[in-house]
């Protein structure tokens, strides 16, 4: 009797089985939620929207790609994080930006900040939000020319709602135009409708935590509204829908703000950072040198995150025992 | 009753073989029989070579208190010992008994009697029960707590959330008897008020079959408790939340609670062998994976070899690579398929090459999924951290001993990290280190 037996067999530790979300399955969902911006952004500036956010994936790709390879390390382009952060960059910057500052703005994002400080999941700040911010401080001028809404024939000129409120000068939009994405603004954060629409799509996934959207965005309505109140200036209430509605607040809240790496992982830290992001969004609107204070108040609200992370750990376990003799 | 539930994960059920009746498989050639099927200590084996052994004989015992005495599966020619590797990695003496096929019962097997909790814990000694959920702790000795004054309530454990396996499942279709009259036998003698037999909702028609039988004979004070069909609803700590809201810390005993839990397959064997008194000498258990022919649910007598076993099932469909004993959450990859079958057996589970394939592990993304699985909320990529410092200061401090190597969190980390074997090498640090 020849019975074949086997005696070679792979042994690994359980779980035997895995979900099949896995890392590039997230940063699909994550592509599939930008979508809808990608769309009306389209409509709202141009055929010159695909071609910038192109430029944007394949550069990001490539740094990606070519470092890991000089660097002989594994080849992670293949995680399509880099193309969200492409994707990311080409949202946050106006629609008629030169392609080689858009380019200036990948390196910076995946060599500088991502890679310099150990790759994927190893970033102190987020990619995109540091590279906005280094664009913004260096291309001054390109970074701040907003292209005309193709359908603002009657315009309320190129400046973004934002810059209107700060600088004065013409009227601002209605919040029904802000709401559709109607306006001057970056790429991707003209509609608040379509960032919605993603956003709510990825929590709906369990994508992304509705904790960090939900406190940013309540902290903004709720502290706008104090303000207005509190100085009489307008309307309090359609101020406050103004605030939530302008510049980066959704597109921040739900993509930017809400990247796993650089924001706390318990639910408690994730009401604290989105508290955080709402304050200092608004004390730059309102107080601050700028008109926009999306991007500032995430990577401050980032370099707290180890902090904010370490506290919620000590509240939830009672903090090491020091001198336990 | 508790209507709070402990974090879960929803794994996708496999249970391809919920309708497969049992079957009863043929004695084979050969028995190879563990002296080591409990955790305690092993058995001596107390048969020789040219020994004529018959069904239910003892063929090993201890006196050592943490263990179980190992009786005979088949009729047959002791042929000599046998030392092999075990799953576990240690060193295993094996019985190898060549079987007539005759299966003749030995003389000594009878219905046992009991009339007080001694001699009723003395019955299940003799009997060779272990727990048959997976841990195969002693049973005489779970089912008398020091404090068996202050026990109250049964529960039984027939959640079976590992995906794939079904045999508990048609247990509780087939033997249905033998499971109330289990948990009858253990409340009478334990002096128990009430029972809940915890099934998960997956399993709809054992728990309405079960709620029918209890109802015809007219029993109040054994019910049947819902569940969600969520993986790990059948572990110990979580079981325990889910039916009666209370928090058990690891290194404690359900006893402490006023509870005795034990799983259905255990249960029901205490029912079978006040009725037969026959040891415990087959198991019931799901054949099934991709690469087996015909998956089943099958009762094969202990020692079976598994190449046996899955020859029984139509043979492998293709080479098999991975060969669990258990199910794919918590069960064990053998090495081997020569093997035999344990007590605690529930399952074998044969996969091809592309099921087999451990995936590559990539960076951490901090997703968090890993905290929102664990049942008993720890932070899994925060332990492997305090793991690669070998912080065992750290690893104590975020509860590493709390882990019941369920492994939610590698089965949910995007990134397939390894964090459940991580804390069980976590915990080893901290064992080492000495921190209570």
């Amino acid at each position: 009797m020849d019975k074949k037996t086997y005696s070679n067999l792979v042994v690994s530790s359980a779980p035997h089985l895995v979900t099949n979300m896995d890392t590039t399955r997230i940063m699909l969902m994550v592509l599939i939620g930008l979508a809808p911006s990608f769309l009306v952004s389209i409509y709202v500036f141009g055929a010159r929207v695909i071609t910038l956010t192109l430029v944007c994936i394949v550069a990001s790709m490539f740094f990606e790609w070519a470092w890991n390879k000089l660097m002989h390390k594994t080849q992670t382009v293949g995680d399509l994080s880099a193309a969200v952060t492409g994707t990311l960059i080409a949202f946050n910057v106006p629609a008629g930006l030169p392609y080689w500052i858009a380019i200036v703005g990948c390196f910076v994002a995946i060599i500088v900040v991502k890679q310099l400080f150990g790759g994927m999941g190893k970033n102190i700040v987020n990619p995109a939000i540091t590279a906005r911010i280094v664009l913004f401080i260096s291309f001054a001028t390109e970074m701040t020319t907003w292209p005309l809404p193709k359908m603002a024939a009657d315009a309320t000129s190129t400046a973004t709602p934002l810059g209107v409120l700060a600088e004065g000068g013409a009227e601002l939009p209605s919040n029904m135009q802000m709401f559709l994405g109607f306006i001057g603004g970056s790429m991707g954060e003209v509609s608040a409708i379509a960032l919605l629409i993603g956003g709510l799509f990825l929590i709906w996934k369990k994508i992304i935590s509705p904790i960090i959207p939900c406190c940013f965005i309540g902290t903004v309505f709720v502290f706008a509204l104090i303000y207005y109140v509190a100085t009489g200036e307008g309307d309090a209430l359609e101020m406050a829908v103004f605030h939530i509605l302008a510049g980066g607040v959704m597109l921040g809240a739900f993509f930017m703000a809400t990247d796993y790496v650089t924001s706390p992982l318990l639910p408690m830290g994730k009401v604290i950072f989105g508290i955080g992001c709402g304050l200092i969004t608004m004390i730059i609107r309102l107080w601050g040198q700028y008109p926009e204070g999306v991007s500032f108040s995430i990577l401050i609200m980032n370099c707290l995150t180890p902090l904010i992370e370490n506290f919620c750990q000590k509240r939830l376990y009672g903090g090491a025992k020091k001198n336990e003799k | 009753m508790s209507q709070k539930h402990l974090h879960s994960i929803h794994v996708s059920h496999y249970k391809h073989t919920a309708g497969c009746a049992t079957e009863v498989m043929p004695v084979p050639d050969v028995v190879k029989i563990s002296m080591s099927q409990h955790i305690g200590a092993p058995c001596k084996p107390l048969v020789k070579k040219g020994d004529y052994i018959k069904v239910g004989q003892l063929i090993g015992d201890t006196d050592a208190f943490v263990s179980a005495p190992i009786h005979s599966s088949v009729s047959g020619t002791v042929t000599g010992l046998e030392e092999q590797r075990s799953a576990a990695g240690g060193m295993d003496t094996l019985v190898v008994i060549e079987t007539d096929k005759k299966q003749e019962v030995y003389e000594g097997i009878k219905v046992p009697e009991a009339k007080d909790l001694p001699e009723f814990i003395k019955a299940l000694r003799e009997s060779g029960l272990v727990g048959l959920g997976g841990a195969s702790f002693p049973t005489h000795i779970k089912f008398n707590p020091k404090n068996i004054d202050e026990v109250h309530t049964l529960i039984v454990n027939a959640a079976e959330c590992e995906p794939f396996i079904t045999s508990d499942h048609r247990l509780m279709l087939e033997d249905t008897e033998d499971l109330i009259s289990g948990c009858q036998l253990l409340m009478k003698y334990i002096g128990l008020d009430e029972g809940y037999i915890g099934i998960e909702e997956n399993k709809m028609d054992a728990i309405q079959h079960i709620d029918k039988v209890l109802a015809a004979k007219g029993i109040t004070n054994i019910k049947t408790f819902k569940l969600q069909a969520r993986y790990p609803k059948g572990a110990e700590r979580v079981l325990l939340y889910e039916i009666t809201g209370k928090t058990m810390n690891a290194g404690e005993i359900p006893a402490q609670y006023g509870v005795i839990l034990s799983n259905v397959t255990t249960i029901a064997f205490v029912g079978q062998y006040f009725r037969t008194g026959m040891p415990l000498v087959s198991k019931r258990m799901t054949v099934d994976g991709d690469a087996v022919n015909t998956p089943k649910n099958v009762i094969a007598p202990l020692g079976t070899q598994i190449c046996d076993v899955i020859d029984f099932c139509g043979g492998y469909k293709e080479e098999p690579r991975k060969i669990l004993m258990g199910g794919p959450m918590m069960g064990r990859a053998i090495f081997s398929d020569e093997m035999p079958i344990v007590k605690n057996n529930n399952a074998i589970l044969a996969f091809s090459k592309a099921q087999s394939l451990v995936k590559e592990e990539t960076a951490c993304i901090n997703c968090g999924r890993c905290h929102q699985a664990c049942p008993f909320g720890l932070i899994p990529t925060a332990l492997a951290d305090a793991y690669a410092r070998r912080d065992a200061q750290a690893l104590s401090d975020l509860k590493v001993m709390q882990c019941m190597e369920c492994g939610s969190c590698s089965y949910i980390c995007p990134a397939r990290r390894p964090l459940g074997f991580t804390n069980k090498l976590g915990k080893a640090v901290v064992k080492e280190a000495g921190i209570k």
